[in-house]
Formats: structure tokens, sequence, C-alpha cells
């Protein structure tokens, strides 16, 4: 990593602090921020974070590694996160998953060549009452089809 | 994108409000009179454990401490569940005004709003409201002129663990660590946000308190049964033609539902999500309420066509997925009774090897941590035995692949 990427990461993780606050009871929104901007929380970003609050670096890992939307490898663009709970799995949840994959050409818990999506499972997205549901990075779609989920997926960049 | 399915408006939480009328009402009371009501009321926390809200509320306030939290829980996690997006969303003043009403009776200045990672697409809509509130003097300092008290509200935005449902492991995930629930006692009551007495509610909890400040707990105890009053939000999904919300008091029959729903061919309803039971035909005269079929919300009806074994494995599946991992019965269990399920799958099992995991199921319930390893036993028992001759004796006719 080129110092310049470093002391951008520093500087951002710095105004992240001056709008959450310094105490260790802002890491999970400073880990956020940091998630939303890079799509993952590198080693250099955790160690700063923990050097800020003064924290030791592990109990940074240990906090992103164990919740499920922070992440500390790099991952696509756009995460598509398709329900797989029972009743978006009754309403074919399975079929939109196969399309899917076979016109990004990418299985489920990968990201595809160009970096353009990872496509993840996730657990109940709260819309049984119009499965099968899918969430792309902050957008949620209902009642969707084989069909439908790739139309939606070519309008993103 | 998402449409609100509201398809039934009962008559308590969804009768009539007028923003901001209970806090109104509420700073015109004494704060004893609001707990007293409250008892009356005898309201039961919506999130599932049923824990008596006065009570909880009268240990807050009793406590002394320089600080205390009012938390609304928005994690919602349970698979089936999803009234809380629904009342957030159409409803917030419910949500928002009782936990200003909360505040001023425990002695909060500060209220969080613990929203589930998965409902980030509410979070603009839900602060604009809230600074809706704050211009009109809802939230903020001397809250409607009354002098010294002040009350505000914040967003904090989870990263999806469904065990920070927990009231412990969500105050884990607040103060910045893993969502790893704590040992109890001490309660939050006393020891909760930042070791403060902190009140956790749910999101449910707080509108059927809206209500009650408004009108009475008298009036509200004229609904659903003697030990379950008032009325539940109901999340319905699954084989139906009208899936969506439903308001309907405590004491209806699931029978009852299954009609108002339009389902037919019904096999199995599973009453309380993921963590609840699911029931057969011959047990659909059961009723709604905390003393029989407890329920969370969540109601998914499957019918004559569904592999349950698949819905089983399905809902292992989950379990293995969300258990924190860091108490052994629930962190081994669900793997073993998963394997379980994928062994009857196969047909490569043995009755006392069920038996045995039956009697681990019982163990976990006993031995877990918190509410995830001693409820998902149920699931795996109850389909099991509510469903034995299907998925043992395959009357369906075929294998389970």
């Amino acid at each position: 990593m080129l110092v310049l990427e470093k002391n951008a990461i520093t500087d951002e993780i710095e105004e992240s602090i001056k709008k959450h606050g310094g105490d260790r009871s802002a890491l999970i929104p400073i880990l956020q921020d940091i998630q939303r901007k890079h799509s993952n929380i590198s080693d250099f970003a955790q160690q700063e974070v923990a050097r800020l609050l003064d924290i030791h670096p592990v109990e940074v890992y240990s906090v992103v590694s164990f919740y499920a939307f922070l992440n500390t490898k790099p991952k696509g663009r756009n995460i598509v996160r398709l329900c797989q709970t029972i009743t978006c799995d009754l309403q074919g949840k399975a079929n939109v998953a196969k399309a899917i994959e076979r016109e990004l050409n990418c299985k489920f818990g990968e990201t595809t060549q160009d970096k353009k999506f990872s496509l993840e499972f996730a657990n109940c997205l709260g819309l049984c009452d119009q499965g099968p549901a899918m969430i792309v990075n902050d957008k949620v779609y209902s009642q969707i089809t084989p069909e439908k989920a790739v139309q939606i997926l070519s309008n993103f960049k | 994108m998402i449409t609100n399915k509201i398809k039934r408006e009962g008559a308590v939480i969804f009768s009539e409000y007028e923003r901001g009328s209970a806090i109104k009402k509420a700073l015109s009371m004494g704060r004893d009179d609001i707990l007293f009501e409250l008892r009356e009321s005898k309201l039961k926390g919506r999130g599932g454990a049923g824990f008596p809200t006065s009570t909880k509320w009268m240990l807050v306030a009793a406590a002394k401490a320089d600080e205390k939290y009012l938390i609304c829980n928005a994690d919602e996690g349970e698979p089936g569940t999803f009234k809380d997006r629904v009342l957030l969303l159409e409803y917030p003043e419910l949500v928002f005004d009782a936990m200003v009403v909360g505040g001023y009776t425990i002695g909060a200045k500060k209220g969080v709003i613990y929203l589930r990672g998965e409902y980030e697409y509410m979070q603009k809509s839900l602060e604009d409201y809230l600074e809706g509130m704050r211009k009109d003097n809802l939230l903020g300092k001397n809250i409607l002129g009354k002098d010294g008290f002040d009350f505000d509200i914040s967003i904090f935005l989870g990263s999806g663990a469904y065990v920070c449902g927990e009231e412990t492991a969500l105050i884990e995930s607040m103060e910045g660590h893993r969502g790893e629930p704590r040992n109890k006692p001490p309660y939050p009551v006393n020891t909760g946000f930042l070791g403060m007495p902190t009140a956790v509610n749910n999101v449910e909890t707080l509108a059927a308190i809206a209500q009650i400040v408004v009108r009475s707990g008298e009036w509200f105890k004229q609904h659903g049964t003697d030990k379950s009053t008032g009325s539940k939000l109901l999340s319905i999904s699954g084989d139906c033609k009208k899936p969506g919300v439903y308001e309907l008091p405590w004491g209806t029959k699931i029978s009852e539902i299954l009609e108002l729903v339009g389902a037919e061919n019904t096999k199995a309803v599973q009453v309380g999500g993921a963590s609840g039971i699911c029931l057969s035909k011959d047990q659909f005269d059961r009723t709604l309420a905390y003393e029989d079929a407890a329920t969370g919300g969540s109601i998914m009806i499957f019918n004559e066509n569904r592999d349950m074994l698949k819905v089983l494995k399905n809902f292992m599946e989950f379990f293995v997925e969300e258990s924190c991992g860091q108490c052994t019965p629930c962190r081994i269990g669900n793997v073993k009774l998963l394997e379980g399920v994928e062994m009857i799958e196969i047909g490569d099992y043995t009755f006392s090897y069920i038996k045995k995991l039956k009697e681990l199921g019982n163990t976990m319930k006993v031995a877990s941590k918190c509410g995830l390893g001693q409820s998902s036993p149920n699931t795996f028992i109850s389909i099991l035995e509510n469903f034995s001759d299907e998925i043992f004796n395959n009357v369906n006719g075929g294998s389970h692949e």
C-alpha cells in the first residue's frame, strides 16, 4: 500500500472519529464507515482504528470477524444479498440464485472476476410476505423472479 | 420497491393516534401514574420472551445512577418476522413517542434505536422523522416546555448478526464488542449499556405503550385474554393467499388465522419463527397466547406439498450460522442437530441416535447461555415429533432427495 493511500485512510478514520466520538462504543459505526467506502476493512485500517481508539488491534479484528456485514477481504463494488431463509426458499430462491450464477458466471460466496459483484446469501431480510427478497448494497427488491433478478443486476455499474 | 402489506388493522395498536399525544399526556401525569397504567395493562414484552414491561421500567426507574438509557430493539431477525419494519415505516410516531415517554418515566436522557443492518434502507427516513420531532420540540431540551426534561434519540445500525436481538448481546454490540450475550444476572435494568441501568424494549412493545398512555391500562386489558392482554401484530408468510401483517387479539385460534389469511391444505404452522414450535393439523385449535402458543409475531404456513425435513434443515442451517459460538451447548449442539437432519435426509440413521439427539436438544435448552441455544432445539424436536410419519415412514411416497 502506498504511503499516500495509508495517509488517506488515516484521515478518513479521524473524520469518522470526529463524527462518532473516540470511545469504544464508536467502534462499530467507525468500522461501518470504512466498510461502506472500501467494501472491506484492511489490516492497515484495523490497526489504525485500534491506534486511534487506543485499543489492541486484536480487539478490532475480533469485532470485524464477528459481524456478517464487516469483512477483511476486498469484495466487489456491489454486494448482492439474497435471502436464503425458509419462506424465500419456498418462494423460489434457488432458481433466482441459479439464474444469477449463470448470468454472472460466478457462484454465491464469490466475487465476479471484474470485481463488479459479490454474491452472498443472507438470513431473513424481513420480507417474508413478499419473497424472494434481495438487497443490493442498500437497495431492497422483493418478489423477484430469475429474470427480474438478472435485469435488476444489469442496472448496476 | 417494497410494500407494507397491512392486512388487518386491529383495535389496539392501530387505533387512532395523533403524533405527540402520548408525550403530552405523559408529561401531565406523574411518573408513578404512568407506571401504574402500565401495570394495570399487564403488557408483556412483544419480542417473544414476554417479560412484564411495567416491572422492567419500574426497576430502571428505581435504580440510582447518573445516566440511564432506553433502547428500542429493532434488530428484528427472527425468520418470518417483519412487523417492526412495517411499524417503523408506517407508524414511527407510536414507537418514538413511547421512547420519549419511557425516557421521562425511567429518567433517561438518551434513547437509542438499534436498527438491524439489513434495514439500513430505512435509516434515512427515520433520521428525517427524528429531525422533525426535534423541530417540534418533541425531542431535545425541555420537551414541550417541561422544565428539565431533556431526551434525544439516536440510531445505531447493526451489522448483520441475529444474536444481537438478545438484549445483552445488543448492548455488547453497542459498546463496540462482539455481539455475545452476557451472563445474567446482572440484568440490563441494573447493569446495562456502559454499566448503567438500561431498559431494552421491542418496537411493538413501545407502540403498545403509546396507546396505553393515551387511553388507559384498563382499556388495553379489555382486549386479549386474562394472562395475555392486548393484541399482537402477526407477520404471516408462507403458503397462503394473503400474507402480511395482521393485528389480532391474543387468544385467537390457529385455525381462525388460517381461514383469515386464505390458507388451504395446510399441513404445518410454525409459530414463533425458527426458534418457535411447529404445529401439525391436530393442534390447530391451539390459541396464540403467552400461556399457550407464544410468538414474537412470526407465523409461517406450510401446505401439503412441503417437505418438513427440508424445512427443518433450513432452520437448523440458520442456527448453525447464527450461533455466536460463545457457549458450547449452542455452538456444537446445533451442528450435531443439523448433522442428524442430514443423516435422516440420506437415510443413514438409527432411531437410538435420533433419540440421543432429542436428549441433546433438551440439554441445550437448559445449558445454553441465551435464548438462541435455549430455543433452537424446539423446532428440531417439534418437527421430528409432530411429523414423524412423514419424515420416517415417507408417507408422501418419496425420498427426501
